[in-house]
């Protein structure tokens, strides 16, 4: 095995065995970088130099507790203090934060080591990584096939061993849509676990950070460091974090796990179906109890997250005025033409439309109809969620409809897009935790199950989590990349 | 909801963004698609109903009023697109 194809706890036990060092394992993912980054294009910014130094002063240390002297990478909304930080816009093109984000310090603190920021959708808007103003990223395991978004490079970058874990973002389903695409493990945490200062915003209430790797473990082992309260995001709150790899012992006798009937219908591609029911049946061996539920809402979700969110958004995106940061338009005359024509040059298509439906949404006289309904809708969604909890521990479902699709095929309709959030996006309504894990292969492209968790309650999804991975190996199948 | 370009061109103006004729006439239709799909929550009842606004049952969380170290200044200014004397300058308001 090559040091790129391993994973956190991996490459932590050699690490600790003295059987190799951070700078041969950086090195080792420089030189899969330099394999694979033109066919997969998940990095927006590089940072070979800057790890590989850092690497050198951690081999110094020889101290390799946790993720010390580990790889990883960043969804490019994440800020990093004197490292480019983009958003996949043309209005952060050059922005070079003056701040670190509390996410990415945690991560620093602990010695692990940035190889480079990561491809998204325009300010993470979009379920493909086309939305960026960049380039596309393709996904591994077919590179005619989108990665999924908004953080596609994230996804792909782990899926194509470049990095062994990288941090996105959720508001929609932006971490378990491209973990389902790509085949790895990715997790939505509750609201409010982990703290945002320092990552861009999209929809503040409905926002999170999450991590995306090859295991369970990993995963795990790194919500364990960025989760837990910080004092500059006022929505994290001050709650233990319990020790998630402690509780991952394979076992799931006893669990009551629910399905419901209403991610299973008409839009779910049959193939999905049924490795969503086979996984459901392996729950039933190893003991679990599994039943039939219904959220009765889940199809009102995806239209009141087409107001909410870009209600919020509108009224985020409005610092993107070309004072203080970012792109200006430099021929307008006069302040308001200046701030009209930087936004209108600045903002790709889907950013703008999605303004401009929050900004109708909220302004006088639709404000009742649209946004304050589709508010009082989410509560009957969240009300959905609790109901079914009172009876289970966790709900288990399809992450998507379909499989990754080809790029370009999308382009056209933006409803036949945005249907691709339509089993994660309750999730994020509810504010609940949400996790992709892969389930197996339809049509030679990765499928995933989303396992969903009361609130503040990830110990529960990651236990059952790894007590399927446990049993099965899809998720020890890699994409047959760089091999001609 | 079918929008009208003037609609949209209204919004548009709120959310100060300068939009091209042709742009107008692509997002008049993409909008109103969208908001089509918005208007089937109409089929929900929701009397009585109170918005959900904010998922966790906190509210008004405060801390210590102490001061701390303040960004660097320079460093803060180095993405303004234009900048003088530690201030930012923009073209003449009125």
């Amino acid at each position: 095995m090559e040091l790129h194809e391993l994973t956190v706890h991996e490459l932590q036990e050699l690490l600790a065995g003295g059987k190799t060092s951070s700078e041969e394992i950086v090195k080792s993912l420089l030189a899969r970088i330099d394999a694979v980054e033109g066919e997969v294009k998940s990095f927006i910014t590089l940072t070979g130099e800057q790890a590989l130094d850092k690497a050198r002063r951690v081999d110094a240390k020889g101290n390799y507790q946790g993720i010390a002297g580990i790889p990883m990478g960043l969804k490019d909304n994440i800020c990093t203090r004197g490292i480019k930080t983009t958003c996949g816009s043309r209005m952060l093109a050059d922005f070079v934060p003056p701040y670190e984000s509390t996410v990415s310090s945690r991560l620093d603190q602990h010695d692990s080591i940035l190889m480079g920021k990561l491809n998204m959708d325009e300010f993470a808007m979009g379920s493909s990584t086309e939305n960026s103003a960049f380039f596309p990223t393709r996904n591994p395991w077919d590179l005619t096939k989108v990665p999924g978004g908004s953080s596609g490079g994230s996804a792909a970058a782990v899926a194509a061993g470049q990095i062994p874990f990288s941090l996105g973002s959720d508001t929609g389903g932006s971490i378990r849509q491209p973990a389902a695409y790509c085949g790895v493990v990715g997790m939505k945490p509750t609201y409010g676990r982990v703290s945002r200062w320092g990552v861009v915003a999209y929809a503040s209430s409905l926002d999170q950070v999450g991590v995306l790797s090859k295991d369970v473990r990993d995963n795990a082992m790194i919500m364990q460091i960025i989760a837990g309260h910080d004092p500059l995001d006022s929505n994290c709150v001050s709650l233990a974090v319990p020790d998630y790899t402690a509780g991952l012992d394979g076992s799931v006798k006893g669990m009551r796990i629910a399905y419901p009937r209403e991610y299973f219908g008409a839009g779910v591609d049959e193939s999905i179906r049924v490795l969503i029911m086979q996984a459901l049946k392996k729950y039933e061996e190893l003991g679990a109890i599994v039943e039939e539920v219904s959220l009765p809402h889940s199809e009102y979700a995806l239209p009141a997250y087409y107001l909410v969110g870009p209600a919020e958004a509108s009224a985020n995106l409005a610092c993107f005025d070309g004072v203080r940061f970012g792109y200006r338009d430099q021929t307008a005359e006069n302040v308001v033409d200046m701030f009209s024509l930087t936004r209108a040059h600045g903002f790709g298509d889907e950013v703008k439309r999605r303004i401009m439906l929050g900004t109708y949404a909220l302004s006088s006289g639709y404000y009742d109809a649209y946004y304050l309904k589709a508010l009082k809708v989410r509560r009957l969604i969240a009300e959905d969620f609790a109901k079914v909890f009172n009876d289970y521990d966790i709900i288990a479902a399809p992450t998507t409809p379909t499989t990754a699709f080809a790029l370009g095929e999308q382009s056209g309709d933006l409803l036949t897009i945005y249907m691709n959030d339509i089993l994660t996006v309750p999730v994020n309504m509810a504010g609940l935790p949400g996790m992709s894990i892969p389930c197996g292969f339809a049509g030679g492209l990765p499928v995933g199950m989303q396992i969903i968790g009361k609130a503040f309650d990830e110990a529960t999804i990651y236990k059952a989590a790894y007590a399927f991975e446990q049993n099965t190996d899809f998720h020890t199948i890699k994409p047959q990349l760089g091999v001609k | 909801m079918a929008l009208t370009i003037k609609e949209v061109e209204h919004v548009a103006q709120l959310a100060r963004l300068n939009l091209t004729e042709e742009e107008k006439i692509k997002f008049t239709e993409q909008l109103s698609s969208i908001l089509n799909y918005a208007d089937t929550l109409k089929a929900i009842p929701t009397e009585g109903i109170e918005p959900l606004t904010h998922i966790l049952p906190i509210n008004n969380v405060f801390r210590e009023d102490q001061p701390g170290p303040s960004m660097d200044r320079e460093e803060i200014l180095a993405n303004a697109p234009l900048a003088e004397d530690y201030q930012y300058k923009v073209p003449k308001i009125m």
